[in-house]
């Protein structure tokens, strides 16, 4: 294997951030969808509609820190399959706190009560050194319990139920001006990535709707979150907290030697991790679904996870799956016949990868990739839309793949989900 | 006797501990929990409420035995979850399809297509494990979702049976497959049984209890499980196959995991619908925490939680609190019950380590002293 090759790897390291190729990326996704929407066999507009891509934004954003919280809990070695417990709490804080005190009280409740959540899994999981997984299968057990007992409490007599909080409103959202049309002083200002878009032409409207989505009708909130991605970039990859944090889930022993606290470090990893998943359930329940609901999450806490392992435990990655994750679930809320493009498009991006590895002269797995291709072209071209549960299920889809064909493009922390003793290998 | 109190103290310390925590929950909410622990007891103890606890904990030790064939070599097989229940569902759609038959045969065909689905599921994750080195955790995560999200709801869309009520549901499996009530057992040795019915399946769960004991213990692939989860190098080493015991584990596993839901099935609601019981899988896993992987300690396990579970609906009834107070106690069990048995193993250590030292001390007088007591020193 050359040097070239083993680019990858950089990927790990993303403190080395590769700047234009994340722009390339942005262009040929975009430039996939275009083709996609041009020769999809159902009509729609949807794949790059700045409505669409409003939405998904939106929704990306509980994915992306539940995705982060993992990050940040596996890079200081300890596997938080809690993290799903942490959302819950966060959604019934959030919705609580807001109840009481507003939506941004709502969110830090639900931030605290995430980390509170993370707390008792670093007890266990570093104190205690109980088996991570354990630690979070209780968390998991504990978290809807909890939030049912307290609901019947306090929600009951508010207007809510047992089941579901009282309804609650989120912060407000802005519209950049002149890009999209936001309105600066009362002064409505042009809308020109709006104009390009409804002009289409083909690409270019294309691109200019994707852009649009992500500046008009964004919440304050989203944008906070998403420039916490760079932020923890810096965080881990520029700091001495950043470096020690890393050292711990690396080679805990060998951090140990040098005098980091291991104990210390992964303690705050995990409660980061806590923290940011509360988080992403308050935002949940504040800003997308303006209630706390029973079973909300729906399992969300572990596409966070997958998000994670998609991206490759890297804060750019993470977000760039959680955007992935949050497009396709607002496909299904949306348009169906987006949906059904999506297997063209599917089709489309496996025989560009084929190509490639040919290119490369990599053929191993050819042969499986042309076979997927193939089943999911036909299932394409014999079917008028697709199960409404297949785009619920794609991040799992997608991980399991992404597990079976890349993994040797993964890097997890060497010593995620080993336990840890002072002084013991 | 102090053995009696190494095996037993950690679980009874830890449901001490969670009774107190639900009692500190149930004080903050303004209950008394003295009187709320009360009426649980009393109503818990009529035999009614007995017999639905021993319904409930069927599927529950079935559970925590399927996660305790996988958990015996080191593997985290939370999957149990997505398999039961595509399982049921399965083989509610089967035995409802073949139509009414000769009994036995009808259950075995429902009780053996839950099995083979259940062990097709498993056995997804583990071909992950052994082709691409796939953890299990992640996998059988993914592979939950994939089957209650996507498989078990796609398929319930287009297999439900046209009803006027809003719910889905499959058809009803006819009677030939049902499981009986063993009712008339528990009367003819206590009272009349009102509106409750002990299902037979009980016994399944019972035999599934032996056979694991004994496969686990007595059998040539149960050492070989036991010995690759002490330490797969040895195993390895010494001749046992790592990928065959693997898929071995993670197919019994799953084939165990897909009786789970057969309880429920065959002896209570005779059909799948969105309400069939969700949430046993990780139930179970408390369940094989708790009784330490072991076919006795389990069951004891999954009566407590069984019993928790029926006898907390009091707590509504009489307005004391929600019941899912018993929710929280179970995921505080498994805390403190994992955390007193990581304390006691590392006491168990440290004791080994002190004894070890002072054998060693011993052993060094003596050889300074010049007795020169040969048999001793091979003992090393």
């Amino acid at each position: 294997m050359s040097m070239t090759e083993e680019r990858p790897l950089s990927l790990s390291q993303p403190g080395m951030l590769p700047r234009y190729r994340w722009i390339l990326y942005g262009l040929s996704g975009v430039m996939l969808l275009a083709v996609t929407q041009q020769f999809a066999a159902l009509p729609t507009e949807d794949l790059t509609s700045s409505g669409t891509w409003s939405i998904a934004l939106a929704w990306s954003v509980p994915i992306l820190l539940a995705g982060l919280g993992g990050m940040f809990s596996e890079r200081a070695g300890i596997v938080n399959i809690g993290l799903e417990g942490m959302l819950i709490l966060g959604t019934w804080f959030g919705a609580y706190g807001t109840v009481v005190a507003g939506p941004w009280a709502g969110m830090m409740m639900a931030g605290i009560a995430g980390a509170v959540g993370g707390l008792i899994m670093a007890a266990a999981a570093v104190g205690f050194n109980v088996d991570h997984i354990i630690a979070g299968v209780a968390i998991n057990l504990m978290a809807p319990g909890l939030t049912r007992f307290l609901s019947d409490v306090h929600f009951s007599d508010r207007g809510g139920s047992i089941t579901q909080s009282p309804v609650i409103s989120g912060v407000s959202d802005f519209t950049l001006p002149i890009l999209a049309g936001g309105t600066v002083l009362g002064w409505r200002s042009p809308d020109l990535l709006g104009a390009i878009e409804r002009s289409g032409w083909f690409f270019l409207s294309d691109l200019a709707g994707v852009l649009r989505g992500f500046v008009f009708q964004m919440s304050w909130f989203t944008l906070l979150v998403y420039l916490f991605v760079p932020f923890s970039i810096f965080l881990l990859w520029r700091t001495k907290f950043g470096l020690r944090l890393r050292s711990c889930g690396e080679h805990p022993q060998a951090a140990d030697s040098l005098g980091v606290n291991v104990y210390k470090y992964k303690y705050y990893g995990v409660v980061i991790s806590g923290a940011l998943a509360g988080v992403g359930g308050g935002f949940l329940a504040i800003q997308l679904s303006g209630v706390y609901k029973e079973g909300q999450t729906q399992g969300k806490g572990f596409i966070g996870l997958a998000t994670m392992i998609f991206g490759n435990w890297n804060p750019l990655g993470t977000a760039r799956g959680a955007i992935l994750f949050g497009f396709t679930e607002t496909l299904r809320l949306r348009d169906p016949n987006a949906a059904h493009g999506l297997l063209l498009l599917v089709v489309i991006s496996v025989g560009l990868l084929i190509l490639w590895r040919i290119l490369r002269k990599r053929g191993v797995g050819t042969w499986q990739l042309a076979i997927v291709a193939i089943a999911v072209g036909y299932w394409y071209f014999n079917s008028t839309g697709v199960p409404n549960q297949l785009p619920a299920i794609t991040p799992h889809i997608v991980v399991l793949v992404v597990l079976l064909f890349a993994t040797s493009r993964l890097r997890p922390p060497a010593s995620a989900g080993l336990p840890y003793r002072k002084g013991e290998d | 006797m102090r053995a009696a109190v190494r095996i037993v103290g950690p679980p009874v310390a830890a449901l001490l501990l969670a009774a107190a925590v639900a009692g500190l929950i149930l004080l903050a909410s303004g209950a008394n929990p003295l009187v709320a622990f009360g009426n649980v007891w009393e109503y818990g103890s009529r035999l009614e409420t007995l017999l639905e606890s021993l319904n409930r904990a069927t599927p529950l030790y079935i559970s925590g035995i399927a996660f305790a064939i996988a958990m015996r070599m080191n593997l985290f097989q939370i999957g149990v979850e997505g398999q039961y229940i595509l399982a049921a569902f399965m083989a509610a759609y089967v035995g409802a399809a073949v139509g009414p038959l000769f009994p036995p045969l009808h259950i075995a065909i429902i009780l053996l297509t839950a099995m083979a689905v259940g062990a097709a599921w498993a056995g997804l994750a583990g071909l992950m494990k052994v082709t691409r080195n796939v953890h299990e955790v992640i996998s059988t995560i993914m592979l939950n979702a994939i089957a209650v999200a996507g498989v078990v709801s796609f398929l319930l869309g287009r297999w439900a049976i046209p009803l006027e009520s809003l719910d889905t549901r499959l058809a009803d499996i006819p009677e030939t497959g049902w499981f009986p009530s063993l009712n008339p057992v528990v009367e003819w040795f206590t009272r009349d049984i009102r509106r409750v019915d002990l299902t037979s399946f009980i016994l399944v769960a019972a035999a599934v209890g032996v056979v694991y004991h004994l496969l686990v213990n007595r059998t040539r692939l149960g050492y070989d499980l036991r010995a690759t989860g002490v330490n797969p190098w040895a195993a390895e080493a010494s001749g046992v196959p790592p990928k065959r015991t693997i898929m071995l584990a993670m197919l019994l596993s799953g084939a165990v995991a897909g009786l789970v839901g057969m309880a429920d099935l065959l002896g209570d609601q005779y059909f799948y619908s969105l309400r069939f019981p969700q949430g046993l899988g990780f139930t179970g896993i408390a369940v094989a925490l708790v009784g330490r992987n072991h076919a006795v300690g389990a069951a004891f396990a999954a009566i407590a939680f069984g019993w928790l579970e029926r006898a907390s609906g009091v707590l509504e009834v009489r307005g004391d609190a929600p019941r899912e107070v018993v929710t929280i106690m179970v995921g505080v069990v498994i805390l403190f019950a994992v955390v007193a048995y990581a304390l006691a193993q590392r006491r168990r250590r440290i004791e080994a380590a002190a004894a070890a030292a002072d054998q060693m001390k011993e052993r060094a007088i003596v050889r300074v002293g010049g007795s020169g007591d040969d048999g001793r020193e091979a003992d090393i």
